[in-house]
């Protein structure tokens, strides 16, 4: 299924984004979330973007105080998942205006409507930022 | 609880308020949670759909973020996607998708909802419902809203078709007869020359091939248009993806496909696209020599990056290709052997796999040493890393790569005692397992268990206390290689081992007692010895026959009373010679000092076990209990006689003697019989014995599950190949034998009801009833005693401690060397024939999505069997047979068609289209298709595909005799090639 989750963790290892592509239960999810923040949270800068954790793959970018971590299947591009973190993070942008920390908080419903344009089932579909976008602008306009 | 009063929708907290009350109250997280979740309770059961949509926006805010349960409001969001406000649908869809699963019970209500935002005018509605179903869809819901998905994947709308072509995915995944209705479009969206549609359709068709690449092969001239048109590289690597899955199972299309993926490689700047242009080749373009040196070449232009996520997929790279293409990861050996000092833990990960792979024979005692330096200087986690790697890499194949089995056990002595080692479970099998398999390594096993029992300081670490107990077994099996029998008791016996668990305990006290019996053994068969032959010599206990090794070495031993001091056993350590002489030595210094027992040193023996084995006589633990009591009443008949000797020294008492020694030799047969390795299998030959009547039992069995017998014939299938490989030389005859004798109406209802309820039996073939392990491990020992014991090969190993030494590994030490000439033959490694791997079972992957697969080569099929119209009869033959194998029913219409088809005179001519590019075809077939529309056109354009296939077969039956059709594969469409 390509991707099997998104999350956004702070530097302090908390969570400011879940999205799962696959279903799993409160604890499950409490569980990786933690495993995962204690993984990748601990490397540096001189270190990969990639990370092995069960059977999985983890591709992370840090963006200022931002975590962002995708959790993709074993023949992912990691590349091209980094690619798409930047593109995310660049939508973001777009849309909020050098976005930070608070406006994924309190716009997290946008944030999930970005993510959703962009990948389905797990798979990305979107990769452009005005077709991305565009929808989200109407909505906002209309109501 | 009250019910909400106006006050409540009045003054409600919205998700803002929540989210600044959480910042400012991070002490009290909890309780403050609680008490929004209390809030929501109430809030969220008014009428007021704007109170209940904001209540359940808080509470799915906090499930996301705070994992708050939210299941209890599954209702409440379905209320609200009902509502006419988009905002509240908005709010409720979120909900939904991120709490619904297939076990939500309220799951089956919204399937009225969604169709109508399916059908709704406004694109937004529909987004959010199809967005929805994509997270959510079950088996009831796809099915009933196939039909809506189906009308939107034809939508002018592009913002709602790319999402409806995304959902498809989900559609076949849980309902496969979605494809029927589906499939068709799906294939036309590829033509699409929207990206955005394009984009989502290769994403579904990635997914798909993933999953079962056979159906798609049809497909393939569509992705080679794709993979040559496309600009957006998102694409291209998902069709990257498509053709890695597809080209292993047609070669002619992997022929075809190679160039413009080196192509792509050679141009992209992208390196996403190059990464996964590498990946593709390394992966499913083995076979293309100048492709892999094309991403070899990439490969390496990575690993030269500053990047560590470069320099990391570089290795990775070299790691997909190791085992078919090693050279590629030795022409990179400088820089794998850098990255193993990177501070990224991930790429000092990938370059210990990448040089464990280029382990061989030839460099692995070079690379071991370094690395076990190396680890040394290890954290503890990439230290066992380290270890673990390089015990898995040497077990290999029955330690194939290993020749000198002596430098391998020392080493893993030496292994052992490193301080991070947590590796005492897998060294502890390979120290038994090279001890039973590797008769001439024996001695130097000792000497090296001899050196870690003695060593107080590793009973402390209780990750090596299996390790330990290896060596304690090893030293006790094999006790009579031992230089140093009494300090070896002693260490067997010293106070720490109390800190060993119990089950250890009793390995460490079997040891001991077998070493305290082979020390009376000998020292009672040198009596004799002395009695019988040379009755002047002293009561030192020289031997006369000794060699002149042993003569030169013995007044060594025996000018000191004890004849077993410190000082003799670290000269022993210290010089290994002592100990292995050479060839043909070891048991003769072996033997010479076992000569040299006293009566003072035996009974001080005698008395040392006595000492510490009497306060275990009262353990609690059975086991210890039991293993003291042992050694206690052994003792208790020994020491008697050897007293009465001391005190009589050499007067004439053969009749005592004769008591102890017979108790000795009973002994001694107990332990004589060597133990071999025992086969997994081994449990599969035990004959059943003739008085066992298994036929009652299971005719019993049969009664109570009568119709459950299909198994049998499965389990017979899967294990018969391996029977072959088993049934070794000397089992085989007996299967003969059994079969040919005279059957008494018993044995023939035995053999029948065996025939009927085979899972229920033994493997007859191996009739050799395995009493002991013994039995059958000689037969595959074919010469051992024609071997010199292998010697430890000193010079020449660089023990140079520098870490900097991995990079100094030369261009020699790396590159296989073909067969050197060893100074010392391999010693012989017994091989049980099958039973050394975990019989793997012939069981190929289950196909999870049969069904769906089945489904597409219906669609496939269909399409094909349109063009047979004329005859009605013949495509429901085909729809029949579809759910089997495609190319068998390909070859069966292809045959019907060729007959049929034979006079249509476009048949020369779609031949020589295709082979004239795939441009002309693809203009051809979108001519085509402005003809017909919809189902029709499906048609068309599986005639035509039909029409090529039957074109090409027919030259082949030309060709070939006619009777070869069958063998054929004419899985795919030959549009390409």
């Amino acid at each position: 299924m390509g991707i099997r989750f998104i999350l956004m963790v702070n530097k302090q290892g908390q969570t400011r984004l879940a999205q799962y592509y696959e279903w799993l239960t409160l604890e499950e999810r409490r569980a990786l979330e933690g495993e995962i923040v204690r993984k990748c949270l601990a490397r540096n800068d001189q270190q990969c973007s990639f990370v092995e954790h069960r059977n999985y793959k983890i591709v992370y970018r840090r963006y200022a105080s931002l975590f962002f971590l995708v959790g993709v299947d074993n023949d992912e591009n990691e590349l091209a998942i980094l690619e798409f973190i930047h593109l995310l993070v660049e939508t973001m942008d777009r849309h909020f205006g050098n976005v930070c920390e608070l406006d994924i908080m309190f716009h997290l419903e946008k944030a999930h409507f970005m993510l959703e344009e962009m990948v389905m089932n797990g798979c990305i579909v979107e990769t452009s930022k005005c077709n991305i976008l565009s929808p989200i602008q109407l909505m906002d306009k209309t109501s | 609880m009250a019910s909400p009063s106006l006050m409540d929708s009045l003054f409600q907290r919205s998700l803002d308020d929540i989210i600044k009350g959480l910042r400012h109250q991070q002490s009290t997280e909890s309780t403050f949670i609680s008490k929004v979740i209390e809030e929501i309770r109430r809030e969220i059961k008014t009428t007021d759909l704007q109170t209940k949509s904001t209540a359940l926006q808080k509470l799915t805010y906090l499930n996301s973020i705070h994992s708050i349960d939210m299941s209890w409001a599954s209702f409440h969001a379905i209320e609200c996607i009902s509502s006419p406000a988009f905002a509240h649908k908005k709010i409720g869809y979120l909900a939904i998708s991120q709490s619904f699963n297939e076990s939500t019970p309220v799951i089956l209500l919204i399937s009225n909802q969604l169709r109508k935002d399916l059908n709704s005018g406004n694109e937004f509605e529909v987004n959010l419902a199809l967005d929805c179903l994509s997270r959510i869809g079950t088996v009831d819901l796809c099915r009933d809203l196939t039909s809506e998905v189906f009308t939107l994947m034809s939508t002018s709308k592009v913002f709602v078709r790319k999402k409806a072509v995304g959902v498809v995915f989900r559609l076949f995944e849980k309902y496969p007869d979605a494809v029927r209705v589906c499939f068709k479009r799906l294939v036309e969206s590829l033509e699409s020359s929207d990206s955005q549609i394009l984009s989502a359709v290769v994403g579904v068709f990635c997914e798909l091939a993933s999953k079962d690449p056979r159906s798609y092969l049809p497909l393939a001239p569509e992705f080679y248009r794709i993979l040559v048109g496309s600009r957006n590289n998102w694409v291209l690597i998902k069709v990257l993806k498509i053709f890695a899955n597809l080209a292993p199972l047609e070669p002619r299309l992997a022929k075809r496909v190679v160039e413009p993926i080196c192509d792509h490689l050679r141009k992209t700047g992208a390196k996403s696209m190059v990464f996964e242009c590498i990946r593709t080749v390394a992966t499913s373009f083995t076979e293309y020599e100048s492709a892999v040196k094309l991403a070899a070449v990439k490969i390496r232009e990575f690993l030269l990056e500053d990047d560590p996520n470069l320099k990391y997929l570089g290795l990775h790279g070299l790691s997909i290709m190791a085992p078919k293409h090693l050279w590629a990861v030795l022409e990179n050996k400088d820089i794998v052997i850098q990255s193993l000092s990177d501070e990224d833990p991930n790429i000092k990960l990938e370059s210990l796999c990448l040089l464990m792979a280029m382990v061989s024979e030839s460099n692995v005692v070079e690379i071991c040493r370094v690395l076990v330096n190396y680890a040394l200087k290890s954290d503890l986690e990439f230290c066992n890393e380290i270890l673990g790697s390089i015990l898995s890499t040497c077990c290999q194949n029955v330690y194939e790569i290993i020749t000198d089995f002596d430098w391998y056990v020392s080493l893993l002595g030496e292994m052992s005692r490193i301080p991070h080692c947590q590796k005492g479970e897998e060294i502890e099998n390979q120290l038994i397992d090279i001890g039973m398999r590797v008769k001439d390594v024996r001695p130097e096993l000792v000497r090296v268990g001899h050196h870690l029992l003695i060593d107080p300081a590793l009973l402390g670490n209780p990750y090596l206390h299996r390790m330990l107990s290896a060596a304690a077994w090893v030293c006790g099996e094999y006790v009579e290689f031992s230089g140093n029998p009494v300090e070896l008791l002693e260490a067997l016996l010293q106070p720490r081992t109390s800190l060993l668990p119990s089950s250890i305990r009793t390995v460490y006290m079997q040891s001991a007692f077998k070493v305290l019996f082979f020390c009376v053994c000998t020292y009672i068969e040198q009596k004799e010895d002395m009695t019988l032959e040379v009755s002047d010599l002293t009561s030192k206990g020289e031997c006369s026959e000794s060699s002149d090794l042993a003569s030169a070495k013995a007044p060594v031993e025996c000018d000191q009373d004890e004849g077993f001091n410190p000082r003799n056993s670290s000269q022993s350590y210290e010089d290994p010679s002592v100990v292995n002489g050479g060839p043909g030595h070891v048991s003769t210094s072996a033997f010479m000092e076992e000569k040299s027992f006293t009566r003072e040193s035996i009974v001080k023996l005698v008395n040392l076990m006595e000492l510490s084995m009497c306060p275990l006589s009262g353990s609690y633990d059975v086991e210890i209990q039991e293993r003291a009591r042992n050694a206690l009443g052994f003792i208790e008949l020994v020491k008697q006689d050897i007293l009465s000797r001391l005190l009589r020294k050499e007067a004439n008492s053969e009749s005592e003697d004769v008591c102890a020694s017979k108790i000795v030799e009973w002994l001694h047969d107990a332990f004589y019989e060597e133990l071999g390795p025992v086969s997994i299998t081994a449990q599969e030959r035990v004959l059943i014995p003739d008085e066992l009547v298994l036929k009652q039992n299971l005719a019993d069995l049969e009664a109570i599950c009568g119709n459950v017998e299909l198994t049998s014939s499965c389990s017979f299938s899967l294990r018969s190949p391996y029977y072959g490989e088993s049934a070794g030389v000397s089992f085989s005859n007996h299967q003969v034998e059994e079969d040919s004798e005279p059957s008494t109406e018993a044995t023939s209802l035995l053999t029948e009801h065996r025939r009927r309820h085979e899972l229920y039996y033994l493997p007859s073939e191996k009739n050799e009833t395995i009493t002991t392990a013994n039995d059958y491990a000689p037969a595959t020992i074919t010469i051992a005693n024609d071997y010199p014991p292998a010697n430890y090969l000193s010079s020449g190993i660089n023990t140079n401690d520098d870490s900097q030494d991995l990079v100094t590994l030369t261009n020699q030490s790396l590159l296989p060397k073909r067969k050197p000439n060893y100074a010392k033959p391999r010693p012989v490694v017994v091989k049980l024939d099958e039973g050394d791997a975990a019989p793997v079972t012939a069981k190929k992957p289950e196909v999870k999505d049969d069904l769906l697969s089945g489904a597409i080569r219906d669609i496939l099929n269909e399409a094909k069997s349109a063009s047979s119209q004329s005859n009605p009869s013949d495509k429901s033959s085909i729809k029949k047979k579809g759910k089997e194998k495609l190319n068998v029913d390909l070859s069966d219409s292809k045959e019907d068609l060729a007959v049929r088809e034979q006079p249509n005179p476009e048949n020369p001519s779609s031949r020589r289209s295709k082979h004239r590019g795939h441009g002309k075809e693809k203009s051809k077939k979108s001519q085509e298709k402005k003809d017909g529309a919809g189902r029709e056109d499906g048609g068309e354009k599986g005639k035509q595909k039909s029409r090529n296939r039957n074109g090409k077969h027919k030259t082949r039956q030309r060709a070939d005799a006619p009777s070869n059709v069958a063998a054929q594969t004419p899985a795919i469409p030959d549009f390409l090639l």
